[in-house]
């Protein structure tokens, strides 16, 4: 349970929403997450990239307290609240859901509430008397981030939440989250296939495959040796065409420019 | 009132219907179905015990659904395969409940009574185990309706909200116990799993939100249990019976009217 999990921070160096610290897990006799260090600012957008397998989705299920891990810690900023967006949500056809009581789970919001965030994301109020069942793929999802910012989160959890959507649909998905950090100043994790997209919007990218790889910047993440090993040399050229500035701090980059531990193997 | 056994049978199948109807919707939701039916089976294992041990037989059908339910609930999360072995604990049980319930000396038992149900024989002390559990079973569904229905959409999106899943998963197994170990006497261990699911998979069509189709199934359920009741008076046919083959009519008339399966 998370709240076993918690503990009070204690004199943070920045304001860390979220602190896995040495968190190993396995599973099935596999060791999925190996000693792996991860950490959320407030503020800042980080993006776990690596292989089918490579153990992002347990490191996102450890974070939001569904897996205990059997080592390490996660040191969570005292009152934290989470806004989770999942892979996939399979609704299983014998339950009725119209959208409206979705964005209430598992508590009830104020109509006003409900019509607001699902303006946020780019949907019509008129959407909420309509079945799940009945939405689009990408209507789906932003019913799923509208549902996670009703939460007002501290820290928004996307776990490939753009999976199923075209080119077009998924940068417009991360052109919402980007919006959205800025608005509520709120710490973003995600985890994603869509390098390119993904990158661009990023502060950090954390390459993780069981263990850290590299992490640091995008530049300096496509650049690592182990980044590369993992996903070839492709990305770089088209990373700079979609690379644009970020407004954000220029610490995050001295801090991150020793980060380029080779984790080794990879 | 209560002197009259129609006001009794009355009573004791509706305040099954009114907490089988809600359950049963989480029960398809869930496709529990078939885990369902095994508790249900395996009850006939806890009449025996309850014989053979002189006690209530409510207690020994409430130990045994319990234990079952925890044990494939065990073996499930442990990702074993868990269809043959539900089949093996509800035949299993009912089997040996049978051979054991046939070989007691002197027990006198109503076979048929406890496969089928015998609502007409429903005393005032099995009235008020019945409402009494009926009412703990609709208590439990009501407070913690709003995590049961998040877990059981996902669990992920319930552990981010601060929801245990798993706590949940074990509650709606309580509550599962719970209603066999009632529902027994009303409608035998063979159709106990037709109150849970029938009422829901008939209302399905007709609600758009989890809440109506809670309110709907267990207004169904009552129904069916007060028609069926009615229906068995009149034309002398067995009470439990009766009372899911109306609920199953009322299935078939929504299924064709609203034209879905």
């Amino acid at each position: 349970m998370p709240e076993a999990l918690s503990q009070e921070m204690t004199a943070p160096a920045r304001a860390a929403l979220i602190d896995a610290q040495g968190v190993s897990l396995s599973r099935d006799g596999r060791r999925v997450l190996d000693a792996v260090d991860f950490r959320v600012d407030r503020g800042e957008i980080v993006t776990v990239v690596g292989p089918n397998g490579s153990g992002k989705s347990t490191l996102m299920q450890v974070l939001i307290g569904a897996l205990k891990p059997d080592a390490g810690q996660i040191l969570r900023a005292p009152g934290l609240r989470l806004g989770y967006v999942p892979q996939t949500l399979h609704i299983d056809a014998t339950m009725p859901m119209p959208v409206g009581r979705f964005l209430s789970l598992p508590r009830r919001h104020a109509a006003v509430a409900r019509a607001a965030a699902l303006a946020r994301v780019g949907l019509e109020p008129e959407v909420e008397a309509q079945p799940m069942s009945a939405l689009s793929g990408g209507q789906f999802q932003r019913v799923l981030l509208a549902r996670a910012l009703l939460m007002a989160p501290d820290l928004l959890v996307l776990d490939e939440a753009t999976r199923g959507l075209d080119q077009p649909g998924t940068a417009a998905f991360y052109r919402i989250v980007e919006d959205l950090r800025r608005e509520l100043g709120c710490g973003v994790v995600m985890v994603s296939h869509d390098l390119h997209v993904v990158m661009r919007a990023s502060d950090r990218v954390v390459c993780l495959n069981g263990h850290v790889c590299c992490h640091g910047t995008p530049e300096i993440v496509a650049s690592a040796p182990e980044y590369r090993a993992l996903f070839g040399m492709g990305t770089q050229g088209t990373l700079a065409l979609y690379r644009h500035d970020h407004d954000h701090r220029h610490d995050h980059d001295a801090s991150c420019a020793h980060d380029i531990a080779g984790g080794g193997d990879a | 009132m209560l002197d009259d056994f129609l006001v009794r049978s009355a009573l004791a199948g509706l305040g099954v219907a009114l907490a089988a109807g809600p359950l049963g919707c989480f029960i398809v939701w869930r496709r529990m179905a078939y885990f369902g039916d095994a508790t249900a089976h395996a009850a006939l294992l806890g009449v025996a015990l309850a014989l053979v041990l002189s006690v209530s037989i409510f207690a020994g059908v409430l130990v045994v659904a319990l234990a079952l339910a925890f044990s494939v609930t065990g073996l499930s999360a442990r990702g074993y395969p868990i269809d043959t072995a539900l089949g093996v604990f509800a035949h299993g049980g009912l089997a040996v409940g049978l051979v054991v319930v046939s070989l007691l000396p002197g027990a006198r038992v109503d076979l048929m009574g406890l496969l089928l149900g015998d609502i007409l024989a429903v005393g005032k002390g099995d009235l008020a185990v019945i409402w009494g559990g009926a009412a703990l079973v609709t208590g439990l569904l009501a407070w913690r309706w709003s995590a049961l229905l998040t877990a059981t959409l996902n669990a992920d999106l319930a552990e981010a909200s601060g929801i245990h899943a798993p706590r949940e998963t074990l509650l709606l197994t309580v509550a599962l116990a719970i209603v066999v170990a009632v529902a027994l006497k009303v409608v035998g261990a063979l159709l106990i799993s037709a109150m849970l699911i029938v009422p829901a998979a008939t209302v399905r069509p007709l609600a758009r939100s989890p809440e109506a189709m809670a309110m709907l199934a267990a207004s169904t359920g009552a129904v069916a249990a007060l028609g069926g009741i009615a229906l068995s008076y009149q034309a002398d046919t067995p009470t439990g019976p009766t009372i899911v083959a109306l609920a199953t009519a009322m299935f078939a008339v929504v299924s064709v009217l609203t034209g879905r399966r």
